[in-house]
């Protein structure tokens, strides 16, 4: 029993971890927020009941955090631009790769702007780099068809403060599952 | 109802100030040269008005309507009023018409213009007779006698206010015109109408959701703005005082609407005209559609964004913000010759462009570092100039509708307020104190005084 415990332990460990220096190696920085989610679940006393649901579970706990990080790593961009930098298009080549291996999930890229330009030119802005990253991911062999894109301009801050740090956060993609 | 007996109108009195000078410097380049009204003040007097009866009510109504003139000519700007500590006459006691006035009075305390009210109030109905006097000339330059129910004194202070200005700048002002703006209040972004002065502010939408950019149509009679109550900008023609609507619902973007400005609008909202951009094409663009939002035609044909259309005052022309240089710029369009010319070459972030109502100016919102400042241009190749400075960031300006004023957006005190200017940049200060923040405010057309 208690050998087991640790191999339930091991396995939640090394599978997302795994994953996550996959993730590391094609770019090379991860948004802070997508790191501390993507650290293992401490709760692991009710699933060590028997090694194939171990496995049915631990399969199902990688999906879920690939899901996870799908939705929580954002791509960033420079100040009045829509220009996919190298580490945004990594990011993207992942989404896409998620995107081929869930072929039924449908989503909303929406665009984002730090607030020191104006609300009407950031509308137009924040489209831009939603289509910017739509585009991005149809020429990686996605349907355009499960893409759509939503402009929030500067109206929807991840960080609310007016320092550098806020604004190069609040200058972003994120992406929604339908 | 409003009755009004025209007593007289003279000439106008300070056209002078209102000059513009053409003079020649030493480089022999001709400059243009403005006088700035604002500079110096007309000093006025107004003294407590005179109640026609004895009651408390009349004698209440005297002192607040004397009051509520004097804050209304104030706001314009032109004025500044005598300190009433320094009257050597009491119109109450004295009298309140030209024959009874001294006006030497008046001209030692540096009273320049004077005026004189009575009034008479009772439960139910006001009669005032209001006064303008020329003290140096020692000449009665308005006298109107407004009648109606209580509920109308605000009203017959503002007709009387008009006289004043339009008696001294030929231009009948802004007093029945208001301000629509965002305000975060609610715990959303909604749109909110107050008064030209910032008094008695209403919630005007409750999309409960992100609401911007409200546009007013030339009747005053409906708002077109952005709002998010499905999730998408969409753009809203909401009745200003019915529940009638219509929804533009275009995939894309639907924002930045901007009404045609017809001298007499049509009584019909299909054959009203609107400036917006849409990018269901994948392209950001701005058309030109009706009332209800049917597209007539495409205005602008660039790739990238063409943003924020301001229409000159004929609507022969229009300016809008591009990126098409790389950065936000301003540039207009003539409609006949379908010429696109920049306008803006300072700076590397100019946008929110707002036309002059008299045609020659327009105002925009130029980042310097991460702040927004106000800057006014002409089209005549000069630089433009800038009217804040060191005080937060200034963004939305908004002409009045007789183009003495600009109101504009400001976070110079902390959080976003709204703030009016002469256009000359004096006279800089908040509109009016509200829960939440305030932005992107636009000035209305001035509706008819009736």
């Amino acid at each position: 029993m208690q050998r087991k415990l640790w191999m339930v332990l091991a396995l939640l460990v090394l599978v997302p971890g795994l994953m996550l220096m996959t993730s590391c190696a094609q770019q090379s920085a991860v948004d802070q927020d997508t790191t501390q989610k993507a650290a293992p679940p401490q709760d692991t006393t009710g699933s060590a009941s028997g090694g194939e649901d171990l496995q049915a579970d631990a399969a199902k706990r990688a999906a879920e955090q690939a899901m996870n990080q799908f939705i929580n790593e954002h791509i960033y961009f420079d100040f009045d631009s829509a220009a996919l930098s190298a580490m945004a298009q990594a990011t993207l080549k992942s989404k896409a790769a998620w995107l081929k291996e869930n072929a039924g999930a449908m989503v909303i890229i929406e665009g984002n702007c730090d607030n020191r330009g104006t609300n009407e030119y950031n509308l137009a802005l924040g489209e831009r780099r939603a289509l910017s990253a739509q585009a991005y991911l149809v020429d990686l062999g996605i349907s355009a068809s499960r893409i759509s894109t939503i402009s929030y301009g500067e109206e929807r801050p991840l960080d609310n403060r007016n320092t550098e740090e806020a604004w190069a956060k609040n200058r972003n993609d994120q992406f929604k599952l339908k | 109802m409003v009755y009004v007996t025209r007593r007289s109108i003279l000439a106008p009195l300070l056209m002078l100030l209102f000059l513009s000078l053409w003079a020649t410097p030493s480089n022999a380049v001709d400059e243009f040269i403005e006088i700035n009204p604002f500079l110096k003040k007309i000093p006025m007097a107004i003294p407590d008005f005179k109640p026609m009866s004895e009651d408390a009510l009349s004698q209440e109504t005297a002192v607040e309507t004397a009051q509520l003139l004097a804050e209304t000519l104030l706001f314009t700007g032109y004025f500044k009023l005598v300190d009433k500590g320094a009257y050597l006459e009491n119109p109450r006691e004295s009298g309140i018409t030209d024959a009874s006035i001294n006006y030497r009075n008046w001209t030692v305390i540096g009273a320049e213009l004077l005026i004189t009210g009575g009034i008479r109030r009772t439960a139910d109905a006001v009669e005032m007779e209001l006064r303008l006097f020329d003290t140096f000339k020692g000449q009665s330059i308005i006298g109107k006698r407004y009648r109606g129910g209580p509920q109308d004194i605000r009203r017959m202070v503002r007709k009387f206010a008009s006289e004043v200005v339009f008696s001294l700048t030929g231009n009948r002002g802004y007093f029945n015109s208001e301000i629509a703006f965002v305000s975060t209040g609610s715990g959303n972004k909604e749109i909110y109408i107050a008064e030209f002065d910032g008094r008695n502010p209403v919630q005007f939408t409750q999309t409960k959701n992100i609401t911007l950019s409200p546009a007013w149509s030339p009747d005053c009679q409906w708002l077109a703005y952005t709002a998010y109550p499905k999730n998408r900008p969409f753009l809203y023609i909401k009745h200003r005082y019915h529940k009638r609507g219509y929804e533009i619902a275009n995939k894309g973007l639907n924002i930045t609407p901007a009404w045609l400005p017809q001298a007499d609008p049509p009584t019909s909202l299909e054959d009203m005209r609107l400036a917006a951009t849409l990018s269901f094409t994948g392209d950001q663009e701005i058309y030109l559609l009706t009332g209800k939002g049917k597209i007539i035609k495409r205005l602008t044909k660039s790739w990238g964004s063409d943003v924020s259309p301001t229409w000159s005052p004929d609507g022969k022309k229009f300016a809008f913000v591009s990126n098409r240089s790389g950065n936000p710029h301003i540039y207009v369009k003539d409609l006949d010759s379908g010429r696109v010319d920049r306008l803006t070459f300072q700076g590397r972030y100019n946008t929110q462009p707002n036309w002059s109502p008299k045609g020659d100016k327009l105002a925009y919102a130029g980042m310097e570092g991460s702040r927004n400042d106000i800057f006014v241009i002409g089209f005549n190749g000069r630089p433009p100039v800038q009217l804040t400075r060191d005080a937060g960031s200034n963004e939305s300006p908004s002409w009045s509708p007789d183009g003495s004023m600009i109101v504009f957006s400001s976070t110079r005190e902390g959080r976003s307020r709204i703030y009016v200017m002469t256009a000359f940049g004096t006279d800089q200060r908040r509109l009016l104190t509200l829960p939440g923040e305030q932005s992107n405010p636009q000035w209305s057309p001035n509706k008819h005084l009736n």
